[in-house]
């Protein structure tokens, strides 16, 4: 574990879909020891809490971070507000991030939503053995189509509109894919209706599959034990937290 | 340089100040960030005779310049703190105050006994969590019910023993007076606020334990005016808290009367805000020509 906290210049923004914003930030220590799964949580001007935001790049020559996020509130509006060239104050890396294994042939990532970010990472390590699976509202709220596809992974879009890609949800293709099987691993971060129905059908299919959850958080390091999640361990109940045990958690070890 | 130190019951302190018990869990993840030899001592996780998983999430929402907690005493239980956390603890350099509670008078006296056995500087007896259903705040809002759990645990140990008293009471002072009365070395205050929040678009609390106690700057004033009352009531210490987010704000509670500042909330926004805070009340002392912090408490000329 090797957190830092401090200001660091934004070196890119972009707005990348509607209240959708895209900032490159770098941070040499942060790019350094980052793992595919893990979050940076943002100190905005005249809030009390920090933002818990998941790392969608990791740029390692160059010394930067990537990270996508939504305006939900006043806190990631405000943040939005900030430009190139300003600071922005990170606690950074957190979390306990993917399990990436190298002799895994086939992996299917999944994002639904502003859950997709965190899949991008993966998607780059793993390459062709990936399948990405995305699924959004509708063509509008599309996001990290391009970038996914640069990875070399197979990209499957789903909508719920049916305006771009399969009409439909993500388990669709999912499915499909399961039951042809030869899958090693499946990874998703999105709604928690939609992790948990991945999780029954890799349940079902004893596939390996690791989810990352959200949950209302504050000191993001494991000390104020706020963001509770209910899981097992060693066959008892126990409340772990999103921040320091997770936010990607072994499917099996939720309780949902 | 101004001379930081403070002593409390007998208990010397490099500075006055001390994360709050629930922030700073034991130490161990602010660590990653700086030495805990810096402060002047913590107060560790609230920690109960046996082992609680706390309540459901959400635990905590955002409220205007602050925010609300239903963590509900999470912990460990009171046998692994002392066999795993307490030792680390103690070889850092700073004042340990460990902080504990209870369902009953009898859990909190026996956790208190088996505090009494270890090496911990001070013990910090919460009779003022908002968030669980029996014991905690249960007992810090009646003066006979406080005074009941505080003599009986006074006489399970001989370690300085502080209060922590609830604000959420007719008068905070009364409760301090009880306590001292009862036996009680110092009272610190104020422990969070009982407070509530609603989605309006689900037309439900955000909270699963639809309440929860709010902290931040937001309840400063509240603490600023609690510790003035309660050091005019008692002759015992007062350590203030509540909503301390800058050196200013803890030189401020200590002119109300603190003899020690506990810092919560803060970190979560800032989580080197102890460490500034004690460079801040350096700096406020040195511009000032005060040369001891001893020479601030207590020391507002009131109207």
């Amino acid at each position: 574990m090797k957190y830092t906290q401090g200001k660091y210049p934004i070196t890119e923004k972009t707005a990348i879909a509607g209240n959708i914003y895209s900032f490159t930030i770098e941070c040499p220590e942060t790019a350094e020891v980052a793992v595919p799964g893990q979050f940076v949580h943002i100190r905005v001007d005249g809030f009390t809490l920090r933002r818990p935001v998941s790392i969608c790049g990791i740029d390692r020559k160059k010394g930067t971070i990537r990270i996508v996020f939504e305006i939900r509130g006043e806190g990631t509006k405000q943040l939005s507000k900030l430009n190139e060239g300003t600071l922005i104050d990170m606690l950074a890396p957190l979390g306990h991030g993917f399990t990436v294994n190298p002799d895994f042939k086939k992996v299917i990532l999944i994002g639904g939503g502003i859950g997709t970010p965190p899949m991008l990472p993966l998607a780059e390590i793993y390459g062709q053995k990936a399948v990405v699976i995305t699924g959004f509202r509708g063509s509008e709220a599309v996001i990290l189509r391009n970038d996914f596809k640069k990875t070399g992974a197979e990209l499957i879009l789903c909508t719920d509109d049916g305006s771009l890609g399969i009409h439909g949800f993500v388990t669709q293709p999912l499915e499909k894919l399961v039951n042809k099987g030869g899958i090693d691993a499946i990874y998703a971060c999105g709604p928690m209706p939609m992790l948990k129905n991945i999780a029954a059908m890799a349940e079902s299919k004893g596939i390996f599959c690791e989810i990352s959850l959200e949950e209302r958080m504050a000191c993001g390091i494991g000390a104020c034990l706020g963001c509770a999640c209910r899981t097992v361990k060693n066959d008892e109940e126990y409340f772990a937290h999103v921040c320091k045990d997770g936010p990607v958690f072994n499917a099996k070890e939720v309780l949902w | 340089m101004a001379d930081l130190s403070v002593n409390i019951c007998g208990v010397d302190f490099k500075n006055p100040v001390i994360p709050a018990s629930g922030v700073f869990g034991y130490g161990r993840e602010y660590e990653e960030l700086y030495p805990l030899s810096k402060l002047g001592g913590i107060a560790t996780k609230g920690t109960t005779l046996h082992r609680r998983n706390g309540n459901l999430s959400p635990r905590i929402a955002e409220t205007p310049s602050g925010m609300l907690n239903s963590v509900g005493l999470q912990n460990p239980g009171i046998d692994y703190f002392i066999s795993t956390e307490l030792p680390n603890l103690l070889k850092k350099d700073t004042v340990i105050l460990a902080n504990f509670a209870g369902s009953t008078v009898e859990e909190c006296v026996e956790a208190a006994e088996k505090l009494d056995d270890t090496d911990v500087h001070m013990l910090e007896l919460n009779i003022s969590c908002p968030n669980v259903k029996q014991g905690g705040a249960a007992f810090g809002t009646s003066c006979e019910m406080a005074a009941e759990v505080t003599s009986r645990v006074r006489k399970a140990t001989k370690k300085p023993l502080v209060v922590k008293l609830s604000p959420n009471v007719t008068s905070i002072a009364e409760i301090a007076k009880a306590v001292e009365a009862a036996g009680a070395d110092a009272v610190s205050l104020i422990n969070t606020l009982l407070g509530m929040r609603i989605d309006v678009n689900t037309c439900r609390p955000v909270l699963k334990n639809n309440v929860g106690g709010m902290s931040g700057p937001a309840v400063f004033p509240i603490a600023v005016r609690m510790v003035w009352q309660t050091a005019n009531a008692v002759k015992i210490p007062v350590i203030g808290m509540g909503g301390v987010s800058s050196g200013r704000d803890a030189i401020e509670l200590m002119m109300a009367g603190a003899s020690a500042v506990q810092v919560g909330a803060a970190v979560f926004t800032d989580p080197f805000a102890p460490v500034k805070i004690i460079e801040e009340m350096n700096d406020f002392l040195d511009s000032k020509g005060i040369s001891s912090i001893r020479d601030i408490i207590g020391s507002v000329k009131a109207w």
